[in-house]
């Protein structure tokens, strides 16, 4: 039962007889308002000698950035910085999601667990999280945490060129050789091959009734076939170590501890979120749904994929893509710790030439279209998952 | 004749022995599964080879006294008295020791206010008002004016500024809030447009730009000479953050409302501003109270932000008293204390929300 809108508009009109020149009135409220603000705004830059406009994109930045995905060096321009932070934003947003959803759903399912023990460390770990801003866990990880890691001189090396310290994770850089190509190649050609077999066995299914272990067979393609490949070739691959050199490290794929700080903050923090989501939406179907799949004697693995998830899903979901936009406006905390996010780096560029409005504007316009696309790909998702109720 | 017998039922038998008692509670609720069993027994396993360190760490052998060379001596253990010695820096800032009577009063009146609304004691308009005037009330004896020596704003800090921000911003954010979500149902195809866009575009960007831009950009709106102190820019922004946030809360309680009561109020002839004080507000706010609890706990974790655009909160005190020189190398005390204190508020909050989502009947589907 919902208010319809209709309703409340009708009232809405009813009050306001002459509602055309109330709007009129609003509407020249507005312009005015705006050309006021217009006016002192472009008074008050001239007399700061702030330029406008987004010339200063193409300007040589000058500004050094410590973590980058392009190439990037001061020289280049505003624009290219900018670049830099979005993409960083993306890519720390990108990984955070995908492990924080597993932690997620391992602790809203630890949640709900019979089990006593399991039970009361995932609600521990739950309530603690989400009571706590995340601000201070960022800075408590980056500070306390990464503080008690070995000195970049004695790394802890657990397996041979990866090194734990201060300085970050070192981990050893894979170079490809001729002939990687072909694996890559591999490797998509057995994603098609596993696609066209389920649809194949799903035809089948149908046609005859005979079930296929389509997952398991999909995923065996998938793993072997590139490996196959892979070895065929005589490993057209080698690892670059990371070796200590003076005071640091060179060399290798590196973790900095910003970045690391960053990413685990994100991940505990979201993840505590998606547990509880996880959590209401298995608590949401009802026992008797699974009660009666179990005495129709449905298998347990099939009453958890086609009677709980769906059910589960359309609860959980919705409120997951909320998270998932959260976390990615919570990466730009990052200006706290010092990793160069879009909007530590936007923040520098304001530092440096005044133009506050065209940078605030840029991180409004790329967060928003961030979070549209988010949301439009998990309502797609929603839409593949949704039971159709007839 | 014999008496009719009266079924007199037998006592009920005991529970057999293998199904009570703490070895079968044991058995179904630890051990039900190799896998759960596997999993419990690691998790009591790192359970018992921390918890026993952290308690040794944060008591046993822990320095409640002295200055930080007796905390030196006892490396192992938790330097409280670096909390101790911070503790005035931590809850107000720099504010003028003289005048610091002044907070330790407004945080009376808050709790005589929290105790009086949780004991039902205050209720209906006198609750309102006292919870509406809180804010005038509290930059009054914080800031100061009207009989009291006036403290400049650069110097409020401490965890009476972040509280002051947290409940000055929800509390004017609700009224704001409310307007916006009624804008959205106006028939007004400008109001609707503009109070949409409104929450939408706030609710798209982080906190951080929205301070960013009452911080920077603010000032460069305002006519020369107009001048608003960095802190009170700060509060509007969170206001208005807070405001897009809460209009989403109060929608889903105008959405839930049975539309009945709309048509009955309109059957009886009442009209617009009386059905929504009298009808559709009191019902939707009822609704909406354990989520609005969320959004005071949100906000409080926010006003933690407020340090990267240079307000010196609990927060950023406490990340400049593990700075000092004097005190070095105790960041683990700071930031555990911090969190806390910000544990123990936000969790209390949580658990007030719950109860009243319980106790309401109207709440209960």
């Amino acid at each position: 039962m919902k208010i319809l809108v209709s309703q409340i508009k009708q009232s809405f009109n009813n009050i306001s007889v002459s509602g055309l020149v109330g709007q009129m009135f609003v509407l020249g409220l507005i312009f005015y308002g705006s050309y006021f603000l217009l006016l002192t705004t472009q008074e008050n830059l001239t007399a700061r000698g702030i330029d406008s406009g987004f010339k200063f994109l193409n300007s040589e930045a000058g500004l050094p950035i410590s973590d980058s995905l392009i190439e990037y060096s001061p020289a280049k321009s505003y624009g290219t910085a900018f670049l830099v932070g979005i993409l960083n934003t993306l890519f720390v947003s990108f990984i955070a999601i995908i492990f924080a959803t597993i932690l997620g759903v391992i602790v809203g399912v630890g949640r709900t667990s019979k089990n006593w023990v399991i039970s009361k460390v995932s609600a521990f770990f739950v309530e603690t999280l989400r009571n706590i801003p995340l601000l201070l866990t960022l800075l408590f990880i980056y500070t306390v945490a990464l503080g008690t890691l070995p000195r970049a001189k004695t790394p802890f090396n657990p397996i041979e060129g990866v090194f734990l310290s201060r300085r970050g994770l070192y981990l050893p850089d894979p170079i490809a050789h001729d002939g990687f190509g072909l694996v890559v190649a591999a490797f998509f050609a057995a994603i098609a091959i596993a696609y066209f077999f389920t649809k194949w066995a799903k035809k089948l299914q149908i046609r005859t009734g005979r079930a296929l272990p389509k997952t398991l067979i999909s995923l065996l393609v998938i793993i072997v076939l590139p490996l196959l490949v892979f070895f065929i070739l005589g490993k057209p691959m080698s690892l670059e170590y990371a070796e200590l050199k003076g005071f640091n490290f060179v060399g290798g794929i590196v973790l900095k501890p910003e970045f690391s700080a960053l990413l685990l903050g994100l991940i505990l923090y979201t993840a505590a979120y998606i547990g509880e989501n996880v959590r209401s939406g298995l608590q949401s179907v009802p026992a008797g749904q699974i009660e009666a799949a179990r005495a129709l004697r449905v298998p347990k693995s099939v009453i958890i994929r086609k009677v709980l998830l769906p059910q589960a899903l359309r609860v959980t979901i919705p409120a997951t893509t909320n998270d998932y936009t959260s976390l990615v406006k919570n990466s730009s905390l990052a200006v706290a710790i010092g990793y160069p996010d879009m909007v530590s780096i936007g923040g520098t560029i304001i530092g440096q030439n005044g133009q506050a409005i065209e940078i605030i504007a840029m991180w409004m316009a790329v967060y928003m279209t961030i979070n549209l696309i988010i949301s439009a790909l998990m309502n797609w998702l929603n839409s593949r998952v949704q039971i159709v109720e007839r | 004749m014999t008496n009719p017998t009266i079924f007199v039922p037998k006592p009920d038998r005991e529970a057999p022995a293998q199904a009570k008692g703490f070895l079968h509670w044991l058995k179904h609720h630890v051990f039900n599964g190799w896998f759960n069993s596997a999993l419990a027994l690691s998790l009591i396993a790192i359970i018992v080879l921390t918890v026993p360190q952290v308690i040794q760490w944060a008591f046993i052998k822990a320095t409640w006294v002295g200055d930080s060379a007796n905390c030196k001596t006892s490396p192992d253990g938790a330097c409280w008295s670096f909390i101790a010695a911070k503790f005035r820096v931590l809850m107000v800032g720099v504010y003028p020791a003289a005048e610091s009577w002044r907070g330790i009063v407004g945080a009376l009146v808050l709790a005589i206010l929290i105790i009086t609304t949780i004991t039902n004691h205050l209720k209906g308009k006198v609750l309102i008002v006292a919870w509406l005037l809180l804010p005038v009330f509290g930059y009054w004896i914080i800031g100061g004016g009207f009989g009291l020596n006036e403290v400049d704003q650069s110097s409020w800090g401490g965890l009476m500024l972040s509280v002051l921000l947290a409940l000055v911003g929800i509390i004017v954010s609700i009224p704001l809030g409310i307007v916006l979500a009624l804008g959205r149902f106006s028939g007004s195809p400008i109001t609707k447009s503009l109070c949409i866009g409104f929450i939408e575009t706030v609710r798209g960007v982080p906190l951080i730009t929205i301070l960013f831009m009452s911080s920077v950009m603010m000032p460069l709106f305002l006519p020369p000479g107009f001048i608003i102190d960095n802190m009170l820019r700060i509060q509007t922004g969170m206001i208005f953050f807070s405001a897009a946030y809460v209009a989403e809360v109060v929608r889903g309680g105008l959405q839930a409302l049975p539309k009945g009561q709309f048509e009955a109020a309109s059957s009886l002839g009442i009209n617009y501003p009386k059905t929504l004080y009298l009808i559709v507000l009191p019902q939707a706010l009822r609704h909406v109270l354990p989520p609005l609890i969320g959004r005071c706990i949100s906000m409080f974790k926010n006003t933690s932000l407020v340090i990267i655009v240079g307000l010196l909160d609990f927060l950023g005190m406490i990340k400049s008293a593990s700075l000092d020189s004097e005190w070095l190398g105790f960041e683990t005390e700071a930031y555990v204390f911090g969190a806390v204190v910000y544990f123990s508020i936000c969790y209390s909050l949580s658990r007030y929300g719950a109860h009243l989502e319980k106790s309401d009947p109207v709440l209960q589907k």
